[in-house]
């Protein structure tokens, strides 16, 4: 079947999509954006997050016909148009937040929705927010360091 | 596989009784995990989430009509007076991302006993509405679940909504992993106080092939409070008729050693569980009697 | 940082990049001891970093691996014909397709089969390869291999395997260590006898026996088992593969593929993290095999069903310890005996038993011991490397009797700890000297003086915050049941590769002026899996060669070997490798300025001279000339290899030799909140204190401090592969049933770094990524021992037996 949506701001579309293939796979194999990862496909881990219709999901339990007409988001439509990193982006890199890097993609996403909602998070919030993206390298304190940063950067920014 | 987009609820009905082997996927929480992991290849793969009215809710006077893909994130955030005990469960629901996607139609499709929804649903009390070109059924939610992911739907029927109690007094949820956030319940429980009726309700997930009801705890501790006056004198229970309750909700159980966990271990947390929601109720119920009682006559 | 990438114009879309990185401000140096950031961290962020999952070609197929669904059988047929004959599907391959003789790989012991023959011996085993154009097609295809096994009896513990009727797992056995063991279903032994243990347990006034539980852990790492191979016009393959040791996998693979190693390219992708996951192969011959069959490009992905048979795990343990100590607290001696499960195929099995028994008694002081390390063949899933392997199982057991002893004793757990602790010149029950600081009483008092978390921290004005309690959002407790416990552990792991193995790291580095900025390039076969060496060795040739801007070149197989990224090594051997040729490049270069302008000043022939801010300086700080000037029209480019100092293999008897190269400690503190009613544990701390020798980048070290010390948690509360003990298959492989800590489970992490020289090594610098991996796990058990009053012998510890159900 053909698959018809909007990601990162541009219409895309691909043919012969298999109807069992999820929305992560059609944008990692068929539209050329493998930043969302594939780590679970089980919406264990959230590596796969990207925004749909402005909320963060599991791209892997998204089927891609369900994604119809609609918006995407993912890591790749985070930086600005001049490729300049978004706050929550530098912050990761600043605050030594990414190792290997495979579930970075999925917590920048869901980061970026969290301090979108909730500008000044608690570290409970935070915590909560990204609760559903595991982190194997990390132990997460340099994660938590990050959004901290982020949040910070944005409130002086204001 | 095809993959079939009805636009309204009218046309999904009209699909599934076509294609009455269609599987209906919303969420996709449950569904595309078997898909990406080879455990089912269904012939028609149905996306609801075209339907508009499955995303919506009404709350009427003592009722709650909560389409079957109102988000989790939803029922957390918007239902938290209405429907207590469901808003607790679903903000256990897997991760923030999961619960952005899944609904209460999704647990009740699957049926599994591990749903987070059932026990809330159990205790507070309900109907499925299940849909099809032939009509509407209301099956109360006591006669849902089936067995082992089975329910009580016919092929040709779909979940349009359900119609919840809305609650009358202090719910809870309650539930075990190994996990302090996006976690299975290794068993889970709900309980809720219903003042108007002057009687308890529970639920209980992962601890017998299907979502059951605790209905010897519920009719013990109903006529102990009855008995002792307690809805009215809104003193605390006494800790033997809790504990009782509590072993009489172990007891309703039947559940399994799996990988999760053990059926002995089962046994003994729900009763803990049971105790102590039994106890966050029941003081968050005196608490609203006092302040009444306190308050200054107008 | 600043990074940018460049791309070659004939290679398929997504491969790696090479990295190159400038200082932030152009006025920090970049150097060593500085925490610059990622030359990768950009790229990683912004999603386009190309793992291993992430490659692409044109007109590429997808491979597929049937894997065995029974654990221990007979193959009575397979027949393909129906999967052939599905349309989309370009090759099925059995064992009987395999092009050479050589049918068998492994890192030691050639004992694994690239494809099953006749029989299998663990669940999830392949047998069978299918390469289609869509991975469903492919797996549509695989369904339709008809495998008849006639299933054996399996053996899965030492009482079946080395019982009197016990089926042997390799019926011929002819490696280096079948003649040596006692059974061929042990894959090695390894005893320690120093002293007379009997006679010093005479002297005993407490004796302590303990056994203990270690259940089998996995790396979890999150990038799936993946890779890209694409045949070459020479006949040759080009791989492209997330591993930890580039040159070990390709002498693995060439012979099995019939090819010179010349004609096996590789190169490695973005690695989504490794932990000793990717030591072994997985997809890399097969996705050869098939690429080489069709003659088109193999994409191969795992999903995390397939990931768990797809890589060794951690070895689960038992060990029984038996210790002694006089009342004023001093260690009499240990016996001990460890028995290691390494399933059905070697593996990293000889090393594991080796650093088990050499680490087994811990970083104290006993003269008289008597250890004896076995790891069983059985038909559980293979074992092998993992994050910490040996040493971690056996710090969970001794560290338990560590703390048996001074509650047998009355003493503080620490103070007796301390009293025991080793120090340099401290000899090892091998009989090494540990020759380099030890500062074992250091770390323990740093990590016990830090003053303990406020207590209730769950309590708001608004009630309990059920995140900060047992159980989290799941909302079991808001306080009731709940008890706080304090835990201490400390450990010792050895850094490298032990045991005689002629170990070394091989480094290109290049310098050059490109538009009038001296250039350092560094190429190293290192694999970066995460843990920051591309950032180190950009830091050291900054701090060596006086430049600014390095380009890291894409690891691959066309420099010399850089030796396995595992046993905390990497930063030692080829940080040391690039140090070394950084160094030997500097002296080219001081030739050259020495040739062009060395008539112009005198301290060119007779100073010490360095390379600093892009220019050739006296030691005394004095410019001589710019490197621009220096390197203008020329290029300097070496590759050397680098080698630790060399060591012994054990004695086969009684285990002595200077097998290790270097040793690394970390401390940790435990605070858990146990919900004592349900069994569920909330960690609220965990600190540790390590000592790294010297911290090349503080942040990268605070960072896999905090990341081991996490696992560590994990397979004290939550992680365990269940092998299910009557079928040997495996009951949870998926993320849902095998957990890994989420944020909500991971407490604070506060890290007190030490920086005690190691003479011996580059920059004085100490291995650091295992050892936080070892304490942390005794540490929270020792805590919710304290917290419930329970023995607790096993790891990890659910909620059944906290609760008795």
């Amino acid at each position: 079947m053909r698959v018809t949506f909007t990601v990162n701001g541009r219409r895309q579309e691909a043919d012969d999509v298999w109807e069992g293939e999820s929305l992560l796979y059609v944008l990692r194999e068929r539209m050329g954006l493998p930043g969302s990862k594939n780590a679970c496909e089980q919406g264990e881990c959230g590596s796969c997050t990207v925004r749909l219709d402005g909320v963060p999901v599991c791209s892997c339990l998204v089927a891609a016909g369900q994604a119809e007409g609609r918006e995407v988001v993912t890591v790749e439509g985070l930086a600005g148009e001049d490729g300049r990193l978004s706050t929550v982006q530098q912050a990761f890199v600043d605050a030594g937040a990414v190792q290997c890097g495979f579930c970075t993609p999925g917590l920048l996403v869901a980061a970026d929705e969290l301090l979108e909602r909730n500008p000044e998070p608690t570290d409970g919030d935070i915590r909560e927010a990204l609760s559903g993206n595991l982190c194997r390298c990390t132990g997460y304190e340099k994660i938590l360091d990050a959004v901290r940063l982020a949040a910070a950067r944005t409130g002086e920014a204001v | 596989m095809d993959f079939l987009r009805p636009a309204t609820w009218q046309e999904a009905l009209a699909a599934k009784a076509e294609h009455p082997s269609a599987v209906p996927i919303a969420g996709g929480t449950d569904v595309m995990v078997e898909i990406n992991f080879d455990h089912r290849r269904p012939e028609y793969l149905m996306d609801l989430n075209r339907v508009a009215e499955l995303q919506e809710w009404e709350v009427g006077e003592d009722t709650v009509t909560l389409g079957a893909s109102v988000p989790y994130s939803r029922i957390m955030e918007s239902l938290r007076a209405e429907l207590p005990g469901l808003a607790l469960a679903a903000h256990t629901v897997a991760s923030p991302q999961i619960r952005n996607r899944g609904g209460v139609g999704g647990n009740l499709g699957t049926a599994s006993p591990a749903g987070d929804a059932h026990p809330a649903l159990l205790a507070g009390g309900g109907e499925v509405e299940a849909v099809s070109v032939r009509g509407t059924r209301m099956i109360p939610i006591d006669d849902f679940y089936l067995g082992v992911k089975r329910n009580a739907l016919a092929p040709d029927e779909l979940i349009r909504a359900v119609r919840l109690k809305k609650a009358t007094g202090p719910q809870q949820f309650s539930k075990v992993g190994t996990r302090n956030a996006m976690v299975i319940a290794v068993c889970a429980f709900g309980i809720a106080l219903h003042p108007d009726t002057r009687t308890v309700r529970t639920g209980i997930g992962s601890a017998a092939p299907t979502p059951i009801r605790a209905t010897t705890a519920e009719e013990f501790l109903t006529a102990a409070l009855e008995e002792g006056g307690f809805w009215d004198n809104g003193k605390a229970v006494p800790p033997a008729v809790a504990r009782q309750f509590a072993d009489l909700v172990a007891g309703a159980a039947n559940p399994i050693d799996d990988v999760r966990g053990t059926a002995s271990y089962r046994r003994h947390a729900l009763a803990v569980m049971a105790r102590r929601t039994l106890g966050w109720t029941w003081e968050q119920y005196r608490g609203k009697q006092q302040d009444e009682r306190n308050q200054p006559c107008a | 940082m600043t990074a940018h990438r460049t791309r070659a114009a004939t290679a398929p879309g997504r491969t790696p990049t090479s990295l190159t990185q400038g200082t932030q401000d152009g006025l920090t140096k970049g150097g060593i001891g500085e925490s610059t950031l990622r030359p990768d961290g950009i790229l990683k962020v912004t999603g386009e970093f190309a793992y291993s999952s992430d490659l692409w070609h044109e007109d590429m197929l997808w491979g597929y691996t049937l894997r065995s669904t029974v654990a221990h059988a007979r193959i009575a047929s397979i027949d393909t014909a129906e999967a052939l004959a599905t349309s989309g599907v370009y090759a099925v391959l059995t064992y009987d397709d395999l092009p050479t003789e050589v049918k068998h790989y492994g890192l030691e012991i050639r004992d694994t089969p690239v494809l099953a023959h006749g029989k299998v011996r663990h669940h999830g085993e392949p047998v069978a390869l299918v390469a289609a154009d869509h991975p469903e097609t492919a797996r549509r295809a695989a369904a339709k291999i008809r495998v008849v096994y006639e299933e054996l009896p399996i053996v899965t513990d030492e009482a079946s395997a080395t019982g009197p009727d016990a089926v042997l797992v390799h019926e011929h056995r002819d490696d280096h260590h079948s003649g040596h063991v006692p059974h061929p279903n042990i894959v090695h032994r390894q005893p320690i006898v120093r002293g007379d243990a009997a006679a010093a347990a005479a002297r005993a006034d407490v004796i302590v026996t303990g056994d203990y539980v270690f259940g089998m852990q996995d790396q979890a790492f999150l990038g799936p088992e993946s890779g890209l191979a694409v045949p070459a016009e020479d006949g040759g393959v080009d791989l492209y593969v997330a591993t930890q040791w580039l040159h070990s996998d390709l002498r693995q693979i060439a012979p099995v593929l019939g090819l010179p190693e010349k004609k096996v390219r590789m190169t490695l992708s973005g690695v989504g993290g490794a932990f000793g996951g990717r030591e072994d192969l997985s997809m890399q011959i097969h996705g050869c095999l098939l690429a080489l069959r069709t003659g088109k490009p193999v994409k191969i992905v795992y999903n995390r069903f397939e990931s768990f048979f797809g890589h060794v795990h951690r070895h689960p343990a038992r060990l029984h310890y038996e210790h002694g100590a006089t009342r004023d607290g001093r260690l009499t001696h240990v016996k001990c005996r460890i028995v290691l499960d390494g399933g059905a195929y070697a593996s990293a099995s000889p090393a594991v038993v080796g650093n088990a028994a050499s680490l087994s008694i811990g970083p104290y002081v006993v003269e008289d011991v008597d250890i004896e390390a076995v790891a069983l063949y059985t038909n559980n899933p293979p074992c092998g490397a993992m994050r910490g392997f040996g040493a971690v199982q056996a710090c969970f057991a001794y560290e338990a009797q560590m703390d048996k002893v001074a509650a047998e004793l009355g003493l503080d757990p620490v103070e007796f700890r301390q009293i025991n602790a080793m120090e340099q010149g401290t000899v090892m029950p091998t009989g090494q000297v540990v020759d380099s600081p030890a500062p074992v009483a250091e770390l323990l008092r740093r990590v016990k003086s830090r003053p303990l978390p406020p207590e209730r921290q769950w309590e708001t004005t608004e009630g309990a915050d059920v995140r900060a309690l047992p159980g989290g959002l799941s909302n079991t407790t808001h306080g009731e049941g709940v008890v706080r416990g304090v835990g201490y552990a400390v450990g010792i792991k050895n850094v490298g590769f032990s045991e005689g193995f002629d170990d070394y790291s091989t480094a290109r580095v290049r310098m050059e002026v490109i538009n009038g900025e001296p250039v350092a390039t560094v190429h190293t076969a290192m694999a970066e899996v995460g843990q920051g060496g591309v950032t180190v060795h950009a830091q050291i040739a900054r701090s060596e060669l006086g430049v600014t801007q390095v380009t890291i070149q894409p690891a691959d197989t066309q420099v010399g070997s850089a030796g396995s990224t595992s046993a905390s090594r990497q930063t030692y051997m080829t940080g040391g490798a690039v140090k070394n040729t950084c160094e030997a490049v500097r002296e080219k270069v001081l030739d050259i300025g020495r040739r062009k302008f060395g008539t112009y000043h005198p301290a060119w022939a007779t100073a010490e001279l360095l390379l600093e801010a892009g220019k050739v300086v006296t030691d005394g700080g004095e410019a001589l000339a710019d490197l621009a000037d220096v390197l203008e029209g020329e290029a300097v480019e070496l590759e050397l290899e680098f080698r630790h100092r060399p060591t012994q293999a054990f004695d086969l008897r009684t285990g002595q030799g200077n097998g290790h190269v270097q040793y690394s400690f970390a401390a940790h503190r435990a605070v858990v909140e146990v919900d004592t009613e349900l069994g569920l544990v909330k960690v609220v701390e965990l600190a540790c204190a390590q000592d790294v020798g010297k911290a090349l980048n503080p942040l990268s070290v605070v960072g896999q401090i905090q990341g081991g010390t996490t696992q560590g948690l994990g397979v004290a509360v939550m992680e365990e592969i269940i092998v299910d003990p009557v079928t040997a298959k495996v009951r949870n492989p998926s993320f849902t049933d095998y957990l890994i800590p989420t944020i909500l489970d991971t407490p604070t992490i506060p890290v007190d770094v030490l920086e005690l020289a190691d003479e011996h090594a580059p920059y004085g610098l100490r291995g650091i990524g295992e050892a936080p991996t070892l304490s942390s796990t005794p540490a929270v058990l020792a805590a919710i021992r304290q917290a419930t009053g329970l023995e607790l012998n096993r790891t990890p510890v659910r909620p059944e037996h906290l609760t008795g159900s």
